[in-house]
């Protein structure tokens, strides 16, 4: 390599370098706000502010669900398997929104503790499988993973 | 002896005429290869495969979606080797390749984006969310726009292709933040599927339609970028003398 296709080189892997840097150095400090949502863990660390939007995300808790017959009211819990968090809802919920799934609530925490969701959205974990082979693995008594966060 | 013959055959092909021919005979066999890939892969993804168990057929989508995704990133590190070499040896077939890659690889990731936000408001309920998964590869659009953009904003082609060859090495970056978006930050993405490494979480019954609609998006990538290089270097020696012979040529092997 001729010494001017050598200094070109450097300059290049310079380049790559200091964004990659400072990139880094941004990302760090901004680590907090590149966070989706919180879990109900964080909740009751007290580490989530309260009056204040934000989106809080786990799994449905089992059994936990209950709609207004009247309304499209539903409350149900939402669990990361350490804490639970009470959330109610009045909405259309998405197609995978069920017992077990993993779902992310849009809204704010009262005093109480109860989160009060004005948006519920799904979350699909990255498990795909035909319904024979999750038939099957029930039956043996092990039950895929649950979706994780 | 093998390294001497790959450097004289790496030489030559910063010959207009030569890389002009390579492209011409390569690029059939990329689209007949993808589309042999493609038909086999989209097959099997709507007719074969089971559906599975919690969103039954819309998952279908993802045999689309994930090697659109793939080929987004892909693409853009191809890109990025291309522009080093451009950038230290000044090869004018190089910087062709460089940016020919750029609207190939914009328009896989407009596909991804396209492809899963589709899927998104049926399963997660939502168009669109701010995560950084998705916020990420928005960037990588606009980061491939930008490189198009700038490329084309100079009067001297050469120039310019030098110039946005940096900004393709200035978005780099922003590669690694997509692939571990869904590890380091909550997202409302799922995690990856597919693993090179340990054990994929998808059953083995439906992975072969996504392997051959991944290694026919490969094809298909090499397909458009040498037919856009090819295409671009024409237009800029539309007045060099190995054109005229070209066209010389090809005039007479009609009349024959």
């Amino acid at each position: 390599m001729t010494p001017t296709r050598k200094k070109r080189l450097a300059v290049v892997a310079l380049i790559v370098l200091g964004v990659g840097a400072a990139t880094a150095v941004a990302i760090t400090a901004l680590n907090d706000n590149m966070l989706y949502f919180v879990s109900p863990t964080d909740v009751h660390a007290a580490t989530a502010p309260q009056d204040k939007q934000i989106r809080l995300g786990g799994l449905v808790a089992a059994g936990s669900v209950q709609r207004d017959p009247d309304s499209l009211e539903v409350r149900f819990t939402v669990t990361d398997g350490r804490h639970d968090v009470p959330v109610s809802f009045e909405g259309i919920l998405p197609d995978l929104f069920r017992e077990g799934q993993g779902v992310i609530a849009h809204g704010y925490l009262d005093e109480g503790g109860h989160f009060h969701a004005h948006e519920v959205l799904a979350r699909h974990d990255e498990t795909y499988m035909p319904p024979e082979v999750m038939k099957s693995l029930e039956a043996a008594g092990h039950p895929p993973e649950a979706s994780k966060q | 002896m093998i390294f001497h013959r790959l450097k004289v055959g790496f030489h030559r092909l910063g010959s207009p005429p030569t890389f002009h021919k390579l492209c011409r005979v390569l690029s059939p066999w990329l689209w007949a290869g993808f589309l042999v890939c493609a038909a086999i892969g989209l097959y099997q993804a709507l007719y074969v495969v089971p559906p599975d168990y919690q969103q039954g057929d819309s998952y279908r989508i993802l045999f689309i979606h994930v090697p659109a995704a793939w080929q987004a990133m892909a693409g853009y590190v191809i890109m990025s080797i291309l522009a080093v070499i451009a950038l230290v040896w000044r090869i004018r077939t190089v910087e062709i390749m460089t940016m020919a890659a750029a609207p190939v690889g914009a328009a896989f990731t407009a596909l991804c984006l396209a492809t899963g936000s589709l899927w998104g408001k049926p399963m997660w309920g939502t168009w669109w969310a701010w995560d950084a998964r998705l916020t990420s590869m928005l960037v990588l659009l606009f980061i491939y726009l930008g490189i198009m953009g700038l490329y084309a904003a100079f009067e001297d082609r050469r120039k310019g292709a030098r110039v946005a060859c940096i900004l393709v090495l200035v978005g780099l970056v922003n590669i690694p933040l997509i692939h571990f978006s869904v590890e380091w930050w909550t997202t409302l993405h799922q995690g990856a599927t597919i693993r090179l490494l340990g054990e994929s979480r998808m059953h083995p019954s439906m992975m072969s339609p996504l392997i051959w609609m991944t290694v026919g998006v490969k094809l298909m990538f090499g397909a458009a970028l040498l037919d856009r290089a090819r295409n671009d270097l024409i237009d800029q020696d539309r007045r060099k003398n190995w054109i005229r012979q070209l066209i010389g040529e090809g005039a007479t092997g009609d009349n024959a």
